[in-house]
């Protein structure tokens, strides 16, 4: 075996403790809870980390305001992840068990990184595999499966001494029981009071989606970093989007760091989607789901991050950050029920949500 | 089914590049060599100057490091209790720094200070010169200035080496 | 869908070739790139959440932060 004579070698994730704070608030939802890190080396070869996530939902969205009633749930998602590096690689092995009252899923994930040509290049492949049960509360009858598979390949380069990019290619397979339970679709009834009825919706059982995403960091004289993405997307079921990101990170003083970001994701619909369907049973497939509408959502974010003293003990550095990301979610077939209209001329929906994260890190 | 003939294909090519990675040997990062070490003349952090050849007759431990790279930072306290330890046999360590700007150096220091001399090569003449492909790197050269070990890199445990090195060549 | 299977086989050849050339960015240049403004996740507990709140409201997926970059140490 014949690898060449550079000898440098990768190194394994920092060492470090983050406790966060999350929530989100948009739409009629609010999700809250913590997400602890850990992180932490095993002699020179070999890292393990463990994150333990909550998420603490109250919803009252549109979907549920309109076809059922307000609802709490509580997710709870743990994480174990074990990283071995040798020379140039890293080997990894990620395993993730997430439940809740109606959702279980589990992940395996595997990975090998390669960093060549003087480390300048990093290729990375992965692999993960899921199993999910889908349950449905009140009906203890109720029980489905659905297994993804995801495939990712991402090279990373770096071009200069202040530009580096990164292209990624995934791929993601599902198959078995698709949808949700509790979603409805609607379609046309003259019988009806409203002048619509609802019905189950049908999803086909297999999903493919391919996704290539190009990334670029820029580092800007007197110390400030400039990013890019675009991400391509498309998939078995006829959805094609596209998502842009931007964003600026500048220090301030000796303490501070900010980030200003901004974002515009912009799809197309499911094949078998539509908000009014003309009868029942209108096709083998119904969705109305407006996660697989079409539609766009533009973000804008800040943060701001506090440097806190260095060297206790055996903590190298810590910080204290805030987070704040604004989103507009702007439907282009997706009717607000509850607001009165014509059948299928309601008003068309669109809602702000607001996602912060406080959390603190340490580094030892 | 498709889904699990394309899974099996996928998960032989990533276990084929696991075994690729794990069969490799495992490339040391040390070597012992014998050749003349390259005379360069740098300014230390004092503002004297400082010429290699002017230190013939001592063995001079050469560790090229930088404040923003985590491994130099770790070894740096190891390198000072090893000049420490040997000075008075005729030993001493200097610290080639490579950075553009001092006050990377200068910040850490003020933190982490050291006994032996720091270099300054912001131009990276000497680094360029003594082809440094790592980060840190460490040459030990003997008392006739000869370059007798070259380690690259830095793992915790790799102080072993430097001093293995250092206690045969103050012997000479 | 695109031959993962075969491009993961065709990278472990990729692999065995190592690396070739010079690096045109020498180690001790690296000081911008090691710089945390410029990681791609460096905080990756925060990126993870973020990444979920958009996961589960938009209908694509995939292809999110890549690994790699670095500072060339050791």
């Amino acid at each position: 075996m014949l690898l060449c004579g550079q000898l440098l070698a990768a190194v394994l994730p920092e060492e470090r403790v983050d406790l966060l704070y999350h929530s989100y608030d948009g739409g009629g939802v609010e999700v809250t809870g913590p997400s602890l890190l850990l992180r932490k080396n095993i002699g020179n070869s070999v890292s393990v980390g463990l994150n333990h996530y909550v998420d603490n939902v109250s919803s009252a969205s549109i979907d549920v305001v309109v076809t059922a009633s307000p609802y709490t749930e509580k997710r709870v998602e743990n994480s174990f992840a074990f990283d071995y590096l040798r020379d140039k690689s890293t080997m990894s092995l990620g395993l993730t068990r997430s439940s809740e009252s109606d959702f279980d899923a589990s992940t395996m994930a595997l990975g090998v990184s390669q960093d060549m040509f003087g480390d300048l290049t990093t290729v990375s492949l992965g692999f993960a595999f899921g199993d999910n049960i889908i349950r449905q509360n009140g009906n203890d009858d109720f029980e489905e499966t659905a297994q993804v598979r995801s495939y990712r390949l991402g090279i990373s380069q770096i071009f200069t001494r202040n530009l580096v990019t990164a292209l990624t290619l995934e791929t993601i397979t599902d198959a078995g029981y698709l949808n949700n339970p509790y979603r409805l679709v609607r379609y046309e009834d003259s019988t009806s009071s409203d002048g619509f009825s609802f019905q189950p919706e049908v999803y086909p059982e297999t999903r493919t989606s391919t996704a290539i995403s190009m990334r670029a960091n820029y580092y800007l004289p007197q110390r400030a970093a400039l990013r890019g993405a675009v991400r391509l997307f498309k998939d078995s079921w006829d959805i094609d989007a596209t998502t842009y990101e931007i964003g600026y990170t500048f220090p301030y003083r000796e303490d501070w760091i900010f980030d200003t970001r901004f974002r515009y994701h912009d799809q197309s619909s499911a094949e078998f989607y539509s908000d009014l369907f003309p009868f029942r049973d209108a096709q083998n497939f119904l969705a109305r789901d407006k996660e697989l509408s079409a539609f766009t959502s533009t973000s804008v974010g800040l943060s701001a991050s506090y440097t806190l003293a260095r060297g206790w003990s055996f903590i190298d550095r810590g910080s204290l950050n805030l987070e704040l990301d604004w989103i507009h979610f702007d439907y282009a077939d997706f009717r607000d029920l509850t607001e009165p209209g014509p059948v299928g001329e309601e008003p068309l929906y669109s809602f702000d949500a607001q996602v912060t994260r406080l959390f603190a890190s340490f580094w030892f | 089914m498709e889904i699990k003939r394309n899974s099996l294909r996928a998960l032989g090519g990533l276990i084929l590049a696991g075994i690729v990675i794990a069969a490799a040997p495992g490339l040391t990062a040390a070597a012992e060599l014998n050749r003349p070490a390259p005379d360069f003349t740098l300014k230390s952090l004092a503002g004297k100057n400082l010429k290699l050849s002017e230190m013939t007759g001592n063995v001079v431990l050469i560790n090229f490091w930088a404040s923003w790279c985590g491994p130099c930072r770790e070894e740096m306290p190891l390198l000072n209790a090893l000049h420490s330890k040997y000075k008075a046999l005729g030993f001493t360590v200097l610290g080639v720094n490579v950075e553009e700007d001092v006050n990377g150096a200068k910040s850490f220091l003020n933190d982490f200070p050291v006994e032996f001399p720091i270099l300054l090569d912001n131009t990276n003449e000497v680094s360029m010169q003594y082809k440094v492909i790592a980060m840190p790197t460490t040459v030990v050269v003997d008392r006739d200035g000869n370059m007798r070990f070259l380690h690259q890199g830095y793992k915790s445990g790799d102080e072993a080496k430097y001093r293995q090195m250092v206690k045969k060549l103050v012997r000479e | 869908m695109p031959r993962l299977p075969q491009l993961s086989m065709l990278c472990s050849l990729l692999l065995l070739a190592g690396c070739a050339g010079e690096p045109w960015v020498k180690p001790y240049e690296r000081a911008h790139l090691a710089d945390s403004i410029m990681s791609f996740n460096p905080n990756p507990v925060s990126a993870s959440y973020l990444h979920h709140v958009y996961d589960s409201r938009e209908g694509a997926r995939g292809a999110g932060v890549a690994s790699g970059g670095g500072c060339g140490c050791n």
